[in-house]
């Protein structure tokens, strides 16, 4: 590693061959000091795992920058070539690790795609409800972290308290906290717990107040505001080319959510809203996550009051295997949008599994957002895109 | 079981395909559009369903002026819903930038490559392209061979960027005009593409590993 490092630093500007970065002669600035090019991370704890910027600099004010990923590149899609479709169920849920039942819908609901089976309709509402619950707790793990690289420490201890109980409700269901493994190809595997309902109302009932409780320390507050208003600003346009989804689009202005555009699941039977922003800046994109979170406890009241009776394992035979073909099924992830691309060639095996990670595209935009800005800036940029270094280097 | 699970079956190969080998029968059959019924019963090795879906043939107006403007370099089809252009190498470049420009797929959501080492183009590169305003996707594929490469999108869409990074990163495919094409999930000096078939799951490049780590071996 320290030759890479050394090796990006020490190539004299002329050989430096860099798209996002252009290291031309080091100027002389108006401070009369030359440009400097330093490193951030990839120890550095505000970014969020093992990612390093590296950053040129004038004084504090950024001129470029250039990410280096790939320090937890696991082959997550050649393993996935070499397992079984039902073995590599819990491969998933180690990318997004901070939202595995997500990964897992995605997978699973891909899957089933391609076998043209669907999960039952007890299935689908189970599994809306935990995929909301962990978007919620998703956003509670940003919202802590984030605020505790701008200087707020407080959220960080109040989201981690509430997001304990979503994780007790999962560990209730699966055993599991973190790397739930929660579905099945073709349904879930588990029954709700006695009391499954009981829980999930009672942590609407308990969570709904503190929500509110989050906004009372951030939403109004002087520093909070001076911190991400007009920081990180990306409009609409920049975000599609760029392919930037989830709450960054919606909080440039874009209503899109793929809950809504092509639901999966049960989503087309719920009653909610997209919440969206106006400036794209990092305090929109704090608010429309604040009302996601809002928004996913009105579709887990709905879905949690109807669950309907029924199997949950639809028609799927023991061994796996779909026919010869292809297929690309995506959700709206708490980060944006989660592909799973796979061809099939009749085997128990993927033949070419493919993953679209929501924080690999959007940490691309990482560049545009913070040119101009502060050093410190960056940090608050990194927070604000929600990047999950296990999904990006997969 | 008995079949093909040696030869890993292209899906549905686009053109007809040169070798008509007997064991490739079935899918080469599925592919060859409207015919599409003999593949049916031909497919009772999948368990437990009737018989798999087929691809059958794509229409619509974007597909008619596709095809009268470039004839048979494009070809067309819909598998379980879901439509696919295969489209000739040369061009890509052409097809790619109207899709965005006329036909409002402003947003492009992944690109990726498949690699049969069995084939005589060896690859299959895929765009997955998605349209706001008509809600709909596509996606566009190419056959190239190794060593050839193919012209880069980023042009078209700055997100190319690092997806053509992976591809290439990946599979060791070459984009034609990418501003930076260079590794981005593994080391810069690695040697070897680990998404190529011939790659084993548990192979490394052993003398970036000695040299830069200090240990014998990853494993």
């Amino acid at each position: 590693m320290s030759d890479r490092t050394s090796d990006a630093l020490n190539r004299a500007p002329s050989d430096v061959d860099r798209s996002n970065l252009d290291l031309g002669t080091p100027d002389k600035t108006y401070l009369d000091s030359n440009e400097l090019i330093i490193n951030m991370g990839p120890q550095h704890p505000a970014t969020h795992g093992v990612l390093r910027v590296i950053l040129k600099l004038d004084g504090e004010k950024v001129l470029g920058t250039e990410c280096v990923i790939g320090y937890l590149h696991r082959g997550v899609e050649k393993i996935a070539e070499n397992r079984t479709y039902t073995m590599f169920n819990p491969y998933v849920d180690r990318m997004d690790y901070c939202a595995a039942v997500s990964n897992g819908l995605g997978y699973c609901e891909a899957v089933e795609k391609l076998m043209n089976v669907e999960a039952p309709a007890r299935a689908q509402y189970i599994r809306v409800i935990l995929t909301e619950l962990q978007r919620i707790a998703s956003h509670q793990l940003w919202l802590g972290t984030h605020a505790l690289d701008i200087g707020a420490m407080t959220p960080l201890f109040y989201t981690f308290r509430d997001r304990e109980e979503i994780l007790k409700i999962f560990e209730r269901y699966c055993g599991a906290r973190l790397t739930t493994h929660a579905f099945r190809i073709g349904g879930c595997q588990y029954e709700t717990y006695a009391g499954f309902e009981k829980d999930v109302k009672n942590f609407l009932a308990f969570f709904a107040p503190k929500i509110d409780e989050y906004e009372a320390l951030l939403t109004t507050n002087r520093i909070w505001l001076e911190r991400t208003k007009n920081v990180g600003v990306i409009s609409g346009a920049d975000c599609i080319a760029l392919g930037v989804t989830g709450p960054l689009l919606r909080a440039s202005g874009v209503k899109w959510d793929l809950r809504k555009a092509q639901p999966y699941a049960a989503y087309s039977e719920f009653d909610f809203e997209i919440p969206t922003g106006v400036n794209g800046d990092t305090y929109d994109r704090y608010m429309v996550r604040m009302k996601e979170m809002r928004q996913s406890m009105r579709i887990i009241e709905q879905a949690v009051s109807g669950i309907p009776e029924g199997p949950i394992m639809g028609k799927v035979p023991k061994v796996i295997k779909p026919p010869v073909g292809e297929i690309y099924h995506s959700i709206e992830a708490p980060k944006g949008e989660l592909g799973y691309f796979i061809v099939s060639d009749g085997s128990t095996q993927p033949y070419r599994l493919r993953v679209r990670p929501p924080s690999f595209v959007n940490l691309q935009a990482l560049d545009l957002m913070v040119r101009g800005l502060l050093v410190a800036d960056v940090i608050a940029v990194i927070g604000t895109i929600d990047i999950v270094l296990g999904e990006v280097d997969r | 079981m008995a079949e093909e699970v040696k030869t890993p079956a292209p899906p549905p190969p686009p053109e007809g395909e040169k070798k008509p080998t007997a064991a490739e029968t079935p899918p080469a059959a599925a592919a060859s559009a409207g015919p599409a019924k003999p593949a049916a019963p031909a497919k009772p090795a999948a368990p437990a369903k009737p018989a798999g879906p087929v691809p059958v043939p794509w229409t619509s107006p974007l597909v008619e002026k596709y095809r009268s403007q470039y004839g048979s370099g494009v070809d067309a089809q819909t598998y379980l819903g879901q439509n696919y252009l295969t489209v000739d190498r040369s061009l890509i470049p052409d097809i790619l930038r109207l899709l965005r420009d006329e036909e409002q797929f402003e947003y492009c959501v992944d690109i990726t490559a498949v690699h049969y080492p069995k084939r005589e183009k060896q690859f299959d590169v895929v765009w997955i392209l998605y349209s706001f305003p008509r809600n709909e996707r596509v996606r566009v594929k190419t056959q190239i061979a190794d060593g050839a490469s193919i012209a880069s999108s980023v042009s078209i869409w700055p997100t190319a960027n690092w997806l053509e990074r992976e591809v290439y990163d990946m599979f060791g495919i070459q984009f034609d005009g990418h501003p930076d094409l260079k590794r981005i999930l593994l080391p810069d000096g690695w040697k070897g593409f680990p998404l190529r078939k011939d790659y084993g799951i548990l192979q490394q490049d052993k003398e970036w590993v000695q040299i830069n780590l200090g240990i014998e071996s990853g494993q």
